[in-house]
């Protein structure tokens, strides 16, 4: 057992929701957590029916299931029952509008309420709720409402007018956009619309391979991917948050993730939900003594945060928990990129339990690997499978695929598909889905390892995509939004290391000839591409190059700046034909 | 240092994260990631690079103080009185 391994006592272990893993993992049967959830007549589900109206049927229609603080400060709460009404009423106003079951919802608002009424009365309505970043720049939101076909957009007039006004005319699908706050021509103002809609709506019956979800997440060349998810998925939401955050009836849980990214649904809406406990939503980017005011105020039981925010929270110091009480706080999560292991000791010191780290994707719509209340903690490791889950360290070569099962050897993290939140196929791109599969297995992209003990380890990725703040970003994206500037001849984009978002997005850029590498383009380049993509996906670096390392093909080999930037081996560079200049 | 040059020198750090948001556009009462549409990782460069430039010690705790421009501008002065 290593040194550090952080020790659960007995007592702690037999309070969890699962007391014994390795007897739950042998023993799980997916149907067995199907009942968990209510379903409705004729095999038919509906994800809003089991985060709502089952526990307003079951005479919990008085707790509370949303606190939101707003950026002032301000508390609202939204019991169970007024959360059956407003989204009821958000789904009537679907229907007065014309718009059917299947039809694609998009939102693009911060953490306000009506992004959780409309992402809930959506899935109510039978429609696809796609959850926009509000953060991203047009680019990025015109390339994910096209390939998603948005019919309806719920938005903020400030961000209409900002990001959306200009890119009508490319969008022939979006039939409605409507305003949760000011107006705009070319648009409904929501609130009168709900005011009128009756708060009675029966949750449309889904079939439980019905498309729910639509999560967009980025590649490394092409489009980003629209990845699909079923109502069917809420069995593992369920089952997930229970076990793996230990969510109870009744708890006060806060997910900081914003519902544009799909822990912020997954965990952020559904899971919560479906268990019946209190939401914390707050409204605000981060800030540390905000942060710690709401843990302390709001009695926060489980709280399931990122590395970036922890890290951050790390920086301040303990000095900025001082006059803090945390006595309510049971449980602790962390997702978005591998937590280094001084962050979960970390959190064991201040908090008296460590962070418990967790690894799952877009794709796969839930958690997959994780560290459990009952379970020791192994600092840096991601945990172990799911119950229900058969995770594995694979190697793919030309011949095929075969499992490495001697402990501690690196290959690509593969997962046997089969479980409910897994995603049904990336949208209008089946050679892309097909891709990801391989001799029976899911291969995640990502490369690990496995201990004797059957924890398992991050190492790295297979591909060039990057994490930065816990976002995934695709370099082809950044890249394509730099080269439509006149000046840029051609251009890479790499994540380099930072000590807080873990990566932060740089571009190489090589100029047109007639350009000169000043800081005054440099700046015109920076706010070309935050213009185009948002300050979320934007480069935080430019640097100029005369030339970019390229192979024969004409490729430009990331790899290699990257490996350059950081000082690493440079590795093969057989292909090389013009190098960096 | 007067005062006329902290506000110079608040907009040039400014205009270095968000080139693409003139200052004369911004509600200066408002939340300044919201009227700069920058980030949390852009607002840590930007109280890095403020603390270089004037060497100050700005602390997270001091964060509230400078959730908008003139807010910011205001903490800036108070410091270097």
């Amino acid at each position: 057992m290593p040194e550090d391994t952080i020790i659960k006592s007995e007592a702690a272990a037999k309070a969890a929701n699962m007391v014994d893993y390795a007897a739950t993992y042998d023993s799980f049967r997916w149907e067995d957590a199907r009942r968990e959830i209510d379903g409705l007549p004729g095999g038919h589900l509906n994800i809003a029916y089991e985060a709502i109206e089952r526990h307003v049927a079951a005479g919990h229609g008085a707790q509370v299931a949303l606190r939101w603080i707003a950026k002032s400060g301000e508390r609202t709460d939204y019991t169970y029952l007024e959360l059956s009404q407003l989204t009821n009423r958000f789904a009537n106003v679907l229907r007065s509008h014309g718009i059917e079951k299947g039809a694609r919802v998009y939102s693009l608002l911060g953490r306000t309420p009506d992004l959780y009424i409309a992402a809930l009365g959506t899935l109510k309505a039978g429609c696809v709720f796609c959850p926009l970043f509000s953060a991203f720049g047009p680019e990025p939101i015109r390339a994910r409402m096209e390939i998603g076909g948005a019919n309806v957009l719920i938005t903020t007039a400030r961000l209409y007018k900002r990001k959306v006004s200009a890119l009508r005319d490319l969008l022939p699908d979006l039939r409605h956009v409507f305003l949760s706050d000011g107006m705009a021509e070319g648009t409904d103002q929501l609130s009168p619309l709900m005011e009128a809609a009756s708060p009675e709506f029966t949750a449309e019956p889904m079939h439980p391979e019905d498309t729910a979800l639509l999560h967009f997440t980025s590649g490394t060349t092409g489009k980003p991917k629209g990845v699909v998810h079923v109502h069917d998925a809420v069995v593992a939401h369920h089952m997930t948050g229970r076990l793996a955050l230990d969510l109870r009836p009744g708890n006060t849980y806060w997910c900081t993730a914003d519902p544009g990214w799909v822990t912020g649904t997954s965990y952020g809406i559904i899971a919560p939900l479906s268990n019946r406990v209190t939401m914390i939503i707050d409204e605000a980017e981060f800030d540390v003594a905000r942060w710690y005011d709401i843990l302390d105020r709001e009695s926060v039981n489980v709280w399931y945060t990122a590395p970036t925010a922890i890290r951050m929270l790390m920086k301040a110091g303990v000095e900025a928990t001082k006059g803090h009480d945390f006595s309510s706080l049971r449980f602790m999560a962390s997702v978005g990129e591998p937590l280094n292991p001084e962050a979960v000791i970390w959190g064991n010191d201040v908090f008296g339990m460590p962070f418990h780290d967790n690894w799952w994707q877009t794709e796969t719509g839930g958690i997959m690997i994780a560290n459990f209340a009952a379970m020791d903690v192994r600092p840096g490791s991601m945990g172990k499978p799911l119950p229900g889950i058969r995770a594995g360290i694979v190697e793919v070569t030309e011949d095929g695929l075969c499992e490495v099962t001697k402990p501690l050897a690196i290959g690509e993290l593969a997962l046997r598909p089969g479980w409910p939140s897994m995603m049904r196929g990336y949208l209008h791109e089946n050679a892309r889905y097909e891709k990801c599969f391989r001799d029976g297995w899911y291969l995640t992209g990502d490369l690990a390892m496995r201990d004797s003990d059957g924890y398992f380890w991050f190492v790295g990725r297979s591909n060039d995509l990057i994490k930065s703040a816990g976002h995934l970003i695709g370099p082809f994206e950044v890249e394509s939004a730099l080269m439509e500037h006149e000046a840029v001849a051609e251009v890479a984009v790499i994540g380099v290391p930072d000590e807080t978002a873990g990566e932060r997005v740089k571009a190489f850029v090589g100029l047109k000839p007639g350009y000169a590498p000043t800081e005054e383009l440099m700046l015109e380049l920076s706010g070309h591409a935050r213009k185009r993509l948002g300050p979320a996906v934007a480069p935080k670096e430019i640097a100029f190059r005369k030339n970019l390392p390229k192979t024969r093909s004409g490729k430009i080999m990331r790899r290699l700046l990257r490996a350059r930037e950081l000082g690493l081996p440079e590795g093969d560079i057989s292909t090389l034909e013009s190098d960096e200049q | 240092m007067t005062e006329t040059n902290i506000d110079a020198a608040l907009a040039e750090e400014l205009h270095r994260i968000a080139p693409d948001i003139a200052l004369d556009d911004i509600d200066r009462t408002q939340d300044l990631r919201e009227e700069f549409d920058i980030d949390s990782m852009d607002f840590l460069t930007l109280v890095t690079a403020l603390g270089k430039r004037f060497d100050l010690d700005m602390p997270e705790a001091d964060y509230p103080k400078m959730q908008s421009y003139d807010a910011l501008l205001a903490y800036l002065r108070s410091k270097m009185a």
